[in-house]
């Protein structure tokens, strides 16, 4: 994996872009609740393709959040992104935040989007299942419901309470940050028009969703999958709100079928 | 020095295991332990005890802003504002205040603040807060990392509308407008005085000094905790070349008084007890909105906040740690006089911003503590500063000598 920092507007915007592997060029748009750092599953999943992984603005080193004021904003700024970075054709990967941003960008360029994976997205509101306010939970809270099993060794990883005070002073402040600017677009409810958009999405759709996903409830699977024509929805068991990080060989192998079709 | 009376209006019925049972006095508080008849009696005994402090020779008469919680029962202040203007003739109206960046548009608050105004005579202070993250994020839904930036263009907006003499378009980010051209206009000239409470971020400093209006530090630790965060607001009007003129600043501090320092602590304990273990039981999630504070704020504060008590352990205080703390200024007249004029010298501040009804405390007892610090507080205290102009006081207020 190589990790590099690219300008974007003349510089106004630089976003963070860590890639690996040669072959068909796959975006993946990471999620907004863990820090957006290049995982293990991705080399894996990088053997037979190009992986590319930005930062979102004001997550991780990506700058010029201050640049934007709403999710049309965001969209068009991706819309540059895939410009410069020569991604005419290609595979989406999507993520939560992220997979309501693939979403999204599946709508406004569907024809540059050749198949398209959303794993538990957000971006839809049912008013008998509400999500629940990710915001306003403790990040040991959210630990605790993010997870199928908060107690395994895959989520142990990601413990708010790691490390010694400096570390945990660290993570708080990425945390913060991220969320802040996840929320600059979502707060306080992620509903922001998705839903008037989905149906120009033309792309083979997966929805990949965790059984036991406590943050965007596997109702939204099946919503997303009636609004996305031709999508389908392959639940992963014992995996709550981050299968691939939960269950790897199951969710990464939905993923690889799919997108080797 | 001014003195001013300042009303929280705590719902005083919140069952005694409310914080062992309950999710959050604020935000989701259960519906079903609000009572309005409990309420109407309550909002009737803490208006006697404002318009009493008026009469008793008091500055100032405080009330702000809250949302959703049994904390402070005034979710819009104006209301009791406006019944203070009539029933009340020296004491400035301290809106403390209005939280600019909820209204839409804006321009609510200049007109409602120019009512006020008006109708007490130029006795107005216009408070600007940001509100607390669990008013402005969680109940009224705004977004943190655009808060701070909304509260701005709501505060050009109003001076705008305040000043401005003819009708003007206002094309901001938040609020567009063809047509702003309020009425009534403020009774004072070119506005009343603007004070900003603060919680403790540090760009608000900066921008108060530099505004030239007074900046009031809201806090329930007391003085001893607060001076780091007003060193920090004298050491920003020192770098900006600013006179130290005290009246620039404001602090709200905890009091009671009684006829002994054992008195004190027999007659209120129960009642600093149920604020600072039910009225102050916010939960965690909701106390700070990832962006409400700014990057640079967090960054100055999470190291200190990392060493803090945290809620459960300040729910085990006792009295002395509160009262030794300075988180609670208690005791006979004399002792009260002495711990305030340390107060007062320590932060620097020609403002004090009294807290004496406090959680469950009945009218007797609030306007028993009232009636001592009005005779034997105040005016032993009533001189310091007298070196200094205060040029941040309504034009119309003047405190009656009783």
């Amino acid at each position: 994996m190589s990790a590099r920092p690219v300008p974007i507007r003349d510089g106004l915007f630089s976003v963070e872009v860590a890639e690996s592997g040669t072959g068909r060029p796959t975006l993946y748009l990471h999620g907004e609740l863990l820090p957006p750092t290049w995982q293990p599953w991705m080399d894996g999943f990088a053997t037979d393709r190009r992986l590319i992984a930005p930062q979102h603005p004001g997550f991780g080193r990506s700058t010029g959040l201050e640049h934007l004021d709403d999710l049309l904003d965001l969209v068009v700024y991706y819309l540059d992104v895939l410009d410069v970075l020569d991604l005419d054709a290609f595979d989406l990967i999507g993520e939560s935040f992220g997979g309501m941003l693939a979403a999204e960008i599946a709508a406004f360029a569907p024809r540059r989007v050749r198949r398209l994976a959303l794993i538990a997205p957000i971006g839809l509101w049912i008013d008998g299942v509400p999500t629940p306010d990710v915001f306003g939970l403790p990040a040991s809270e959210l630990h605790q419901l993010a997870w199928s099993d908060p107690s395994s060794q895959a989520a142990r990883g990601f413990a708010p309470d790691l490390g010694d005070d400096a570390e945990r002073f660290r993570a708080t402040i990425e945390r913060t940050r991220s969320l802040m600017a996840a929320g600059k677009f979502v707060w306080p409810i992620a509903d922001k028009g998705l839903r008037k958009r989905l149906h120009r999405i033309t792309a083979p759709t997966l929805l990949l969703w965790g059984d036991r996903d406590q943050v965007v409830q596997p109702a939204y699977g099946r919503l997303f999958q009636g609004k996305i024509r031709g999508s389908e929805l392959v639940t992963v068991a014992n995996a709550g709100h981050f299968p691939l990080l939960e269950q790897p060989p199951e969710a990464v192998a939905a993923l690889r079928s799919f997108f080797d079709r | 020095m001014r003195f001013h009376w300042f009303h929280l209006m705590p719902y005083q019925d919140l069952p005694p295991d409310f914080s062992e049972r309950y999710h959050s006095v604020w935000v989701d508080v259960p519906s079903r332990l609000f009572d309005p008849v409990a309420c109407h009696r309550m909002y009737h005994e803490y208006l006697d005890e404002l318009e009493a402090a008026d009469r008793l020779g008091f500055d100032g008469i405080c009330v702000n802003e809250h949302h959703q919680n049994a904390y402070g029962m005034m979710p819009s202040p104006n209301l009791m504002a406006s019944t203070l203007a009539r029933r009340t003739s020296h004491a400035a109206i301290v809106v403390m205040g209005n939280s600019i960046a909820l209204y839409n548009p804006p321009t609510r608050v200049a007109e409602e603040f120019a009512m006020l105004d008006v109708l007490s005579g130029g006795r107005l202070v216009a408070g600007f807060p940001v509100g607390t993250s669990m008013d402005s994020n969680y109940c009224y839904g705004q977004t943190p990392a655009t808060l701070r930036d909304k509260y701005d263009e709501a505060h050009d907006l109003i001076l705008q509308a305040w000043t401005r003499p003819e009708p003007f378009a206002f094309n901001g980010k938040y609020t567009q407008l063809r047509y702003v051209n309020i009425w009534p206009r403020p009774y004072q000239k070119p506005h009343p005085p603007i004070w900003v409470p603060g919680g403790g971020s540090i760009e608000t400093w900066e921008w108060v000094a530099r505004r030239n209006y007074v900046y009031s530090y809201l806090s329930y630790s007391g003085y001893k905790r607060g001076k780091r965060l007003m060193d920090g607001y004298w050491d920003t009007v020192d770098r900006l070349g600013i006179d130290h003129n005290p009246y620039r600043a404001g602090f709200a501090q905890v009091v009671v008084v009684a006829d002994s320092d054992n008195q004190a602590e027999a007659d209120y304990w129960e009642h600093v007890q149920y604020f600072y273990n039910k009225c102050l039981h916010v939960y965690p999630g909701f106390a700070d909105a990832p962006g409400y504070r700014t990057m640079r704020t967090l960054e100055a504060q999470l190291p200190s906040l990392s060493g803090s008590t945290p809620a459960p352990a300040r729910q085990a205080a006792t009295w002395r740690d509160l009262v030794d703390g300075g988180a609670v200024v208690a005791g006979s007249p004399a002792t009260v006089r002495d711990q305030l004029r340390e107060v007062i010298k320590t932060l620097h501040v020609g403002h004090l911003m009294v807290l004496i009804q406090i959680g469950n405390m009945p009218r007797e007892k609030a306007l028993r503590s009232t009636e001592l610090f009005a005779r034997e507080v105040l005016p032993a205290l009533r001189g310091m500063w007298s070196e200094w102009p205060d040029h941040w006081y309504p034009s119309g207020a003047q405190a009656v000598t009783p």
